[in-house]
């Protein structure tokens, strides 16, 4: 194992996976010759060529759509989005084609592509630059969605999102980008299955149920309530949220019998709901208080530092609402 | 005073828009050739077709024909449901450009694609079991009369968005040049669909490029229930490739042999790797935009008028005139009735699917 951080990990899956499949290419913005507004692909086009490598113009729903095309005979597109937010611009090609494609020719074509970029508050970048959008890509059949919080999960996770015949969203955050965290070195393979939960704390009193950033921020929350509370809280880190794994937050709930879903798309009509409604319907008798669920408030993403900070479903709100609910 | 209004109903004169009637003998309005050019007439060379092909385009077109009335009809009948667009009148448009491609071309088109579909070699029962909602439907009924689709004849989809499949075919043709393939991408659309931004965002990636595609506009003259004239800025739509630095041509579309010809040239233009090449088919819908359309916005006049010019007309005056006989079309006119009356009868004959098959095929497993 070697300390290393998220955006080069993410750099090295797309390299390993280029290099091991010639079907695989990489597609957007400023990608190619610069290497990624974040430097994610930074030394692809130097090693890969333009034919792999594609700087495209700033025309998303067409390059979403020519993804399609290509991924229909068999091509491997990855699509780079600068900010998540600008996938709405392809909001046709991504919700009318894309995830409807299997489907509506009765599983004649299949569309394998992977849809990339950072996603998230945190850095004051307003409105159109911050929001998080995987409750909505999650609410559509047919593509998948998968949000890492650790270098380690995020290369596992986008080789696999690479190999499947699927769409797959694959959402980095903004805040994740220069984390650390420990990874087998580079070219040693590993994957990890898309829809797998996994535990990042184990704990008796209370299960939090997140995904990406927020994993990071429950954890910090989980210290604060034990060591200031004495309240150990289980995180159980989706990865996935679509699919979810449903059966890893309810054998944690069974140890537990508390709830918290957690997450950075907003709280209303969002995953946290899913997660709670699945829990009540699947397994209601495990829970000891009404299950929870935590979200960004709804309200567009403002600017300033105290404005966007009193809204982000981060520490401080996990910390304030697991007391409530252990009162 | 009193300001002169520009409001768009302020607009109410036909712009210059070419019909059938205008066109020229060859068959061929005029030709661009590159960016800062003005319109050049150009010398279009329309090759005299064996009479195999013409004849075996005239069956493929009398034989759409005839599956279109059958569907019209029961859809008209409430036999079938969801939005029926038939492509009465348009067949010339798919029969020339199945004829000019290899088998290992790609294609896209819209929901009005049933022709398209058959002319590339779609299985006519399975076609119609598709529409009907069977099991025995090629998507299993899962897609029905706006989502056609083939793969194993490189038919990739047919869509219910307008303009969205454009794009895709871009996309087939990226992966054919990426695979380094020769293979070329044919895409079809409206007048109707030239004003949507994707449609602009393709046009200048695939000339950027140079991408092996071809853009073919089947201008049938209205959008849906609308004349195009009535929302365009711009007269003639073959204009719009130039700002793209596209070439781009206006023909008849209603003559198959013209169609074969101008696909035949931009095919081999895509396989040389000089780009896409954008094609004006000037054409016309004999029936409504879709079944149970009132057609208030034309009239009857126009509508026989039009007739004239029915492109399976003018395939079966072609054989006749390249020396065909009478009972050679007859022949030909037999096998089809008798064919597309085996695929309307096994298409009837299939079954519902299982409704347990609506949750299938979400993903691929
Ligand atoms: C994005 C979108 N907007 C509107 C429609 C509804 N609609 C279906 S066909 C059509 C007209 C298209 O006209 P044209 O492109 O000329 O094709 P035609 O039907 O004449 O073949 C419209 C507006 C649609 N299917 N998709
Ligand atoms: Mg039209």
């Amino acid at each position: 194992m070697r300390k290393t951080t998220y955006i080069q990990v993410i750099n090295e899956a797309l390299g390993e996976e280029m290099r091991r499949d010639e079907n695989v290419f990489v597609m957007g913005e400023d990608v190619g010759r610069y290497g990624g507004l974040f430097r994610v692909t930074r030394n692809l086009f130097d090693e890969f060529g333009p034919k792999r490598v594609i700087d495209t113009p700033i025309s998303e729903q067409g390059f979403f759509g020519m993804a399609l095309g290509a991924a229909s005979v068999g091509m491997r597109p990855i699509l780079e989005l600068m900010y998540m937010d600008f996938s709405l611009v392809a909001a046709d090609q991504i919700f009318n084609q894309i995830a409807k494609y299997h489907y509506m020719t009765g599983g004649l074509v299949n569309i394998p592509l992977v849809i990339r970029g950072q996603q998230g508050a945190g850095k004051r970048y307003g409105s159109q630059h911050s929001q998080s959008v995987d409750s909505l890509y999650a609410h559509f059949p047919g593509i998948k969605v998968v949000a890492p919080a650790t270098p380690y999960d995020a290369k596992g996770l986008l080789k696999s999102a690479i190999r499947d015949d699927n769409p797959v969203v694959f959402l980095e955050h903004k805040m994740l980008y220069f984390t650390r965290g420990e990874a087998p070195p580079a070219d040693e393979e590993y994957t990890i299955p898309i829809g797998k939960a996994d535990v990042k704390r184990e704990g008796s009193d209370l299960t939090i149920a997140t995904f990406s950033y927020c994993v990071l921020q429950a954890l910090e929350a989980a210290e604060e309530l034990s060591e200031k509370h004495g309240i150990e809280v289980e995180v159980v880190d989706l990865r996935s949220v679509e699919p979810l794994d449903i059966d890893t937050v309810l054998a944690s709930v069974a140890k537990t019998g508390h709830l918290l879903a957690v997450h950075e798309s907003y709280a209303n009509s969002g995953i946290g709901a899913e997660i709670v409604a699945q829990a009540y319907e699947i397994a209601p008798h495990l829970l000891k208080s009404p299950a929870r669920r935590l979200g960004m408030a709804p309200v567009s993403i403002p600017v300033s530092k105290p404005l966007e900070e009193e809204i982000l479903p981060w520490k401080g709100q996990m910390v304030a609402t697991v007391l409530e609910m252990m009162g | 005073m009193t300001k002169k209004s520009s409001t768009a109903s302020a607009d109410d004169t036909p712009r210059s828009q070419a019909k059938l009637s205008d066109i020229p003998a060859n068959g061929v309005v005029s030709t661009t050739t590159d960016l800062l050019s003005s319109q050049v007439e150009i010398a279009f060379d329309v090759p005299a077709l064996p009479a195999e092909t013409l004849a075996e385009m005239y069956r493929q077109a009398l034989l759409i024909r005839q599956v279109e009335e059958f569907l019209l009809k029961a859809a008209e009948e409430g036999k079938i449901g969801g939005a029926m667009h038939t492509a009465i009148g348009h067949e010339a448009n798919a029969v020339g450009a199945a004829a000019a491609l290899n088998p290992d071309d790609y294609l896209t088109c819209t929901y009005r694609g049933h022709h398209h579909g058959l002319a590339h070699g779609m299985d006519v029962g399975r076609a119609i079991a598709e529409v009907l909602g069977r099991a025995d439907g090629f998507a299993g009924g899962k897609g029905g009369s706006m989502h056609f689709v083939a793969p194993e004849h490189g038919m990739m989809g047919s869509n219910g968005i307008v303009g969205a499949q454009v794009p895709h075919a871009a996309g087939l043709a990226l992966a054919s040049q990426i695979r380094d393939e020769g293979r070329v991408a044919i895409t079809f659309f409206g007048d109707g669909a030239i004003f949507q931004g994707v449609m602009h965002e393709t046009f200048n990636m695939a000339s950027k490029w140079k991408l092996p595609v071809i853009f073919y506009c089947e201008n049938n003259r209205y959008s849906e229930m609308t004349p195009t004239w009535r929302t365009s800025s711009v007269g003639e739509f073959y204009q719009f490739a130039r700002a793209y630095g596209m070439e781009s041509v206006q023909i008849d579309g209603n003559d198959a042999e013209v169609v074969h010809a101008a696909v035949t040239q931009a095919a081999e233009r895509a396989r040389a790797g000089e780009g896409p090449t954008f094609i004006e088919g000037i054409t016309y819908r004999l029936a409504g935009h879709m079944a149970g359309d009132l057609e208030t916005y034309r009239s009857a006049e126009e509508i026989e008028e039009q007739r004239s010019h029915d492109p399976v007309l003018v395939l079966r005056n072609r054989l006749l005139e390249r020396g065909s006989s009478e009972e050679e079309i007859a022949k030909i006119d037999a096998a089809v009735e008798k064919s597309v009356a085996e695929a309307i009868a096994f298409a009837e004959a299939s079954p519902w699917p299982d409704p347990a098959m609506a949750y299938t095929d979400v993903y691929r497993t």
